[in-house]
């Protein structure tokens, strides 16, 4: 839903970041409002999952230059656990497993931790218990899986649904879902992108990291950004992933060539 | 006053185990030395013990007898510690289980009382019993506790043998478990130690015809300046035998720990299926982990895997977490504790009312 009257959340300026020597983001720049869903899109290596993984404040990247501003404040200067308890949510593309740490009592810590920013209530085991319960049903996911260890032994899907779980129970204002469609049967991406259009709001904002259209038939995006060699090359609406869809990624080599950039730099 | 050494030898007919002992060789017996030259004089633990139904005791000569075959047959007869505990006018508790046992949990703690304290402890099933039982050991003081624990499981016997050991920096605790098992028993030993000056831990099992099903769990921590060392050994006498060992380690501050699994799978033991892992973290610059599987395989048609890892606290996982809005000082905590738990969890029931996680890690509840 775009408004031009809507709050900025997010707002990235000129962003460039390296993990160790090697630059990978040379210049983004993103401003993403409430109630809006922008999808961003590329090849491997043109830098999308960095982009995530920088805003997450993933310790292996170091921002050299550039701004983000989140609800105001800097983004950059906050800690990975403050951005989380402030409503920035990266749903992994891979999941991490956890032996030995309950699903459960993982969940309820985290919850809590952003309930206690919002100077909300912190809840108990119990009070957690009927919380969880109900929002399981965002993604039908089994009960089951929230007494087993943070998904270890979950298939690729229902590590999946227990990111969206998570979604669900942080009430994330900026949501940045990276390939949440990788490795999902048809049934699971449903699934998955209904969790996620359940969530989305006037007040929240989605940013969906894909390579493939079929997330975008079910998620329908406001903004498609098309990301190659480290920035975002192209904007457009909807129709933009669609004409990828039929052109492929081609245009963007004409493009980087023409920047007087060489197309080996994509990679 | 005699010197410690001294008197430690005398009490063991031999000469304190030093480095070139290839058992011996990263386990330094200072802690030991340090202790006053007595033996320990609190109350006697068996005294007042009531026994759940299906368990008996058994007479003290034949409970001797049956030390002494025990250990003949894993081949703990000569170890230092065996011999310590036998010189050292060892209290003995020994125990005959028929029939499906309710669980028994016995307590060893020797509190703040000076000196060396000798333990032992026969248990025989018989054919088809089952027991589940936890050994509790403690200690507040500058003390020493060996223990001398024997087992015979008999054709199809189950056992389910649980250490919980948190100690005291000034403390020692010397453990040897001796188990023979028939064709068709069960072994399930889970031991979790931390805090001591010093803790030595020899599990030492012996299928004798094969075929039984071994389960081995071990978490030991160090911190500060403490030494934990486990030395276990299984044998498999005949063939069809299985075991499933995981060995796990923490190690922080100026803490040191070692692990030797030694395996042995001689000529007559064919289709045998072992697998042992040991894995370590380590969570400061001064701590030190030696690890060291020792497979002796003659046996041809075997499937013997092992695998030794060490490695600090996982960034992925902490960033998981974090991202999650778990604090990094909370995230390594739950970190901690869930690698922890993989052995704890395996423990006798009795034990989760104890908190065994609190006592190890020695957080304040």
């Amino acid at each position: 839903m775009i408004r031009p009257d809507a709050p900025v959340l997010l707002e990235v300026s000129d962003l460039h970041a390296r993990v160790e020597e090697q630059p990978i983001l040379k210049g983004v720049n993103l401003t993403i409002r409430a109630g809006e869903i922008h999808a961003v899109m590329g090849r491997n290596g043109s830098g999308k999952s960095t982009l995530s993984k920088v805003l997450a404040g993933h310790p292996a990247y170091t921002v050299t230059a550039g701004s983000v501003s989140y609800m105001g404040s800097d983004l950059l200067e906050l800690a990975p656990e403050q951005r989380s308890r402030l409503g920035l949510f990266l749903g992994f593309q891979y999941p991490v497993e956890i032996p030995g740490v309950s699903n459960l009592e993982f969940l309820r810590v985290s919850t809590n931790a952003r309930r206690a920013q919002r100077g909300e209530e912190e809840l108990d085991t119990f009070a957690f218990e009927d919380l969880v319960r109900e929002r399981l049903k965002v993604v039908q996911m089994d009960p089951a899986f929230l007494d087993r260890s943070v998904n270890e032994g979950f298939s690729g899907g229902e590590k999946k649904r227990n990111e969206i779980l998570q979604m669900a129970l942080l009430e994330p204002l900026v949501a940045i879902l990276d390939e949440t469609d990788s490795g999902l049967d048809i049934d699971a991406l449903r699934i998955v992108a209904d969790g996620v259009n359940q969530l989305a709001g006037p007040e929240n904002a989605t940013l969906l990291i894909t390579h493939y259209q079929r997330l975008l038939d079910l998620i329908t995006p406001d903004f498609v950004h098309v990301m190659a060699a480290g920035r975002i090359l192209r904007t457009g609406g909807k129709e933009l992933a669609l004409e990828l869809e039929r052109t492929g990624y081609e245009w963007v080599d004409q493009e980087l060539a023409s920047l007087g950039r060489e197309p080996a730099e994509v990679l | 006053m005699p010197n410690t050494a001294d008197w430690l030898t005398q009490l063991a007919g031999a000469p304190l185990p030093g480095r070139s002992q290839e058992e011996w060789r990263f386990t330094g017996l200072a802690a030991l030395e340090a202790l006053a030259p007595e033996l320990w004089s609190g109350v006697d633990p068996f005294a007042q013990l009531s026994l759940p139904a299906g368990i008996s005791c058994i007479g003290a000569d034949q409970a001797q007898g049956l030390q002494q075959q025990v250990l003949k047959a894993t081949g703990g007869s000569d170890a230092w510690s065996v011999r310590l505990n036998q010189g050292a006018s060892p209290r003995c508790l020994a125990l005959r289980v028929a029939g499906a046992a309710d669980p028994l949990q016995l307590h060893f703690d020797a509190g703040a009382e000076p000196g060396l304290r000798a333990l032992q402890l026969v248990l025989v099933l018989e054919e088809g019993a089952s027991l589940e039982l936890l050994i509790q050991h403690g200690s507040s003081g500058p003390n020493a506790t060996s223990l001398v624990a024997v087992a015979q499981l008999g054709r199809g016997a189950e056992l389910n043998l649980g250490l919980l050991a948190p100690g005291d920096a000034r403390a020692s605790l010397l453990s040897h478990l001796s188990i023979t098992q028939a064709p068709a028993s069960s072994l399930q030993l889970t031991t979790a130690v931390g805090g001591w000056a010093l803790s030595r831990l020899e599990p030492c099992i012996s299928q004798l015809e094969g075929a039984a099903h071994t389960q081995l769990r071990a978490l030991q921590l160090v911190d500060g300046q403490e030494l934990a060392d486990t030395h276990s050994q299984v044998r498999f006498e005949g063939p069809d035998g299985q075991l499933d060992q995981l060995h796990k380690v923490v190690a922080d501050g100026a803490g040191r720990s070692v692990f030797n699994g030694a395996v042995r799978v001689p000529r007559s033991a064919q289709q045998t299926n072992a697998a042992q892992l040991s894995r370590s973290l380590l969570l400061s610059d001064r701590a030190r982990v030696d690890t060291k599987p020792e497979l002796e395989i003659v046996a041809d048609d075997v499937k013997c895997a092992h695998g030794a890892t060490i490695s600090r606290l996982q960034q992925n996982e902490l960033f998981y977490l974090q991202s999650r809005g778990i604090g990094a000082e909370q995230a390594s905590r739950l970190l901690l504790r869930g690698y922890c738990e993989e052995v704890l969890r395996e423990l006798p029931a009795a034990a989760a009312a104890l908190n065994p996680l609190t006592l190890l890690l020695r957080e304040h509840p």
